[in-house]
């Protein structure tokens, strides 16, 4: 299992046809304190790079994108109960959704770890 | 590039991994490495120490004047009880445009007449308005009253533990009662220490040299239970304690009775009348006005940003959400905004827009936590 990642922080998890989807460990350091999460409902589907789930600090609200269109098939709301679940393992037990890909190619045009470090390091 | 400006304690705050943002036109940090939330939290357990720098400073004085030349004069242009101001304390007010809207709060100190300031009066005004402030009262009062801007530092030591901290340096803080001001010595150093604050807890805003500033910051956080605190936990802790930030929940179309501030009304001046606005502010306190500032508790977790619409139960847009966010004392979310007087009361159940999906809410009674203000030493 390979994970990829976007420009804007989001990670994504292939497994089978299934993709985890949730933001990155920079991510979570810059936003902070996560107080509040809103993941879309189980069926909607979404295009690659649509406004999917938003996530709060106590200082700011920010958007997370679709890294990848699918369906949604499961969302995890052990972070919407306790959203400092996203702190504690943003890239483990703090995942955000899993999706059935459309069209699994577009994970190729996103980042690998090293290139994403790059990225991040450059933000 | 920017155009930036830096506050004398720039390479302090960098130095203690403070993040940087722009803010009223400084480079500012808005927070530290512990994070908003428990910067927050630690300020209502222990003490916070923020660099206020960015506000504005002057004192207003009459030459020869005394304290009720100087207060007559002020009082034209704002609504506080300014001339029965005893020696050494401190009004909340507001800065008024002749139309009633508000255009600025401040803070005016009487400095102590003992020390030889009579007639001086200090003002501390928002970092965002101080120009235009000074051209105001420059405008207003130029001539008659002279003002002096002061190029100082602000830094204010805030929560339980500050009094412990500043009585350490100078025994007699203890016992300043809350909105008092003296000019005193700290560390060595030539201070103005007042007891007031913008955090719904006790503690003391300090006036400092430029160059006295650092070292005396340096002590304050050599101390286990300071730590330095931005801005970002500066506007949860205020919005908690149902204070007003300029620009958000007060604009010059907004007179004093609409944004809640009765209070910062004296007495004597809600019959009298005599300042800018005052046919506004009268007319209102008699009659009410079109919508009022009010506490917003959100039923769910979802914080309501700065610009939520408020509606009725039945989908009519009736206000805005002016400050809005997660309170982390409350352990939720937490907002002011204005709604008409008909949705004011108490226990009014209106709707939050917050992308698109409706969130109940409550109007509520502000402040959102108890302020532990220090009224005297107890029996």
């Amino acid at each position: 299992m390979t994970t990829k990642f976007t420009k804007d922080h989001e990670w994504v998890r292939l497994d089978g046809d299934i993709a985890t989807v949730g933001i990155t460990k920079h991510a979570a350091e810059q936003l902070g304190d996560v107080v509040f999460v809103e993941l879309p409902d189980v069926g909607k589907s979404f295009g690659q790079g649509d406004d999917m789930a938003v996530v709060e600090s106590v200082k700011a609200a920010s958007d997370v994108y679709a890294p990848v269109a699918g369906e949604i098939v499961e969302t995890n709301g052990a972070i919407v109960d306790a959203p400092e679940g996203v702190n504690d393992g943003p890239e483990g037990d703090g995942w955000f959704v899993k999706m059935k890909l459309s069209d699994a190619s577009q994970l190729d045009e996103l980042m690998d770890e090293a290139a994403y470090k790059e990225h991040a390091a450059d933000a | 590039m920017s155009d930036l400006k830096q506050l004398p304690l720039d390479g302090l705050h960098r130095e203690l991994g403070g993040k940087m943002v722009p803010f009223a036109g400084y480079d500012m940090p808005v927070q530290y490495p512990m994070g908003v939330k428990d910067e927050h939290l630690w300020t209502r357990a222990k003490a916070g120490l923020f660099d206020v720098s960015h506000m504005g400073q002057a004192v207003l004085s009459v030459e020869g004047g005394s304290h009720e030349d100087v207060a007559a004069l002020i009082e034209e242009i704002v609504p506080g009880e300014i001339k029965k101001l005893g020696s050494g304390r401190i009004r909340y007010t507001l800065l008024m445009a002749d139309d009633g809207g508000v255009l600025d709060d401040l803070m005016i100190t009487r400095l102590p007449t003992e020390l030889g300031h009579e007639g001086d009066l200090v003002l501390v005004v928002n970092a965002a308005c101080k120009d235009a402030d000074y051209a105001y009262i420059e405008k207003k009062l130029g001539g008659r009253a002279k003002l002096t801007v002061k190029d100082r530092c602000l830094l204010a030591l805030q929560g339980p533990k500050a009094h412990e901290v500043i009585a350490a340096l100078d025994p007699e803080a203890a016992t300043m009662p809350f909105m008092s001001g003296r000019v005193t010595q700290l560390d060595g150093k030539n201070v103005m220490l007042s007891r007031c604050g913008y955090t719904g807890e006790d503690g003391y805003e300090i006036s400092v040299a430029n160059e006295d500033a650092e070292a005396l910051a340096r002590t304050l956080l050599a101390r286990d239970d300071v730590a330095p605190i931005g801005l970002g936990a500066r506007d949860s802790l205020r919005l908690e304690a149902g204070l007003c930030l300029y620009g958000h929940d007060m604009d010059p179309e907004i007179s004093p009775v609409g944004a809640g501030l009765n209070f910062a009304l004296g007495k004597r001046r809600r019959t009298e009348g005599g300042f800018a606005g005052a046919d506004r502010v009268l007319r209102e306190l008699k009659d009410g006005c079109q919508s009022i500032r009010v506490g917003l508790k959100p039923e769910g977790r979802a914080p309501a940003r700065e610009g939520t619409a408020i509606m009725t139960e039945n989908g009519a847009v009736i206000g805005k959400v002016t400050s809005g966010g997660f309170g982390p004392s409350v352990g939720g979310p937490i907002a002011m905004g204005y709604v008409p007087m008909t949705h004011a009361e108490e226990g009014t159940q209106v709707m939050l827009d917050i992308r698109g999906k409706l969130h109940p809410a409550r109007v509520v009674r502000m402040p959102f936590v108890e302020p532990r203000y220090y009224r005297g030493p107890s029996a």
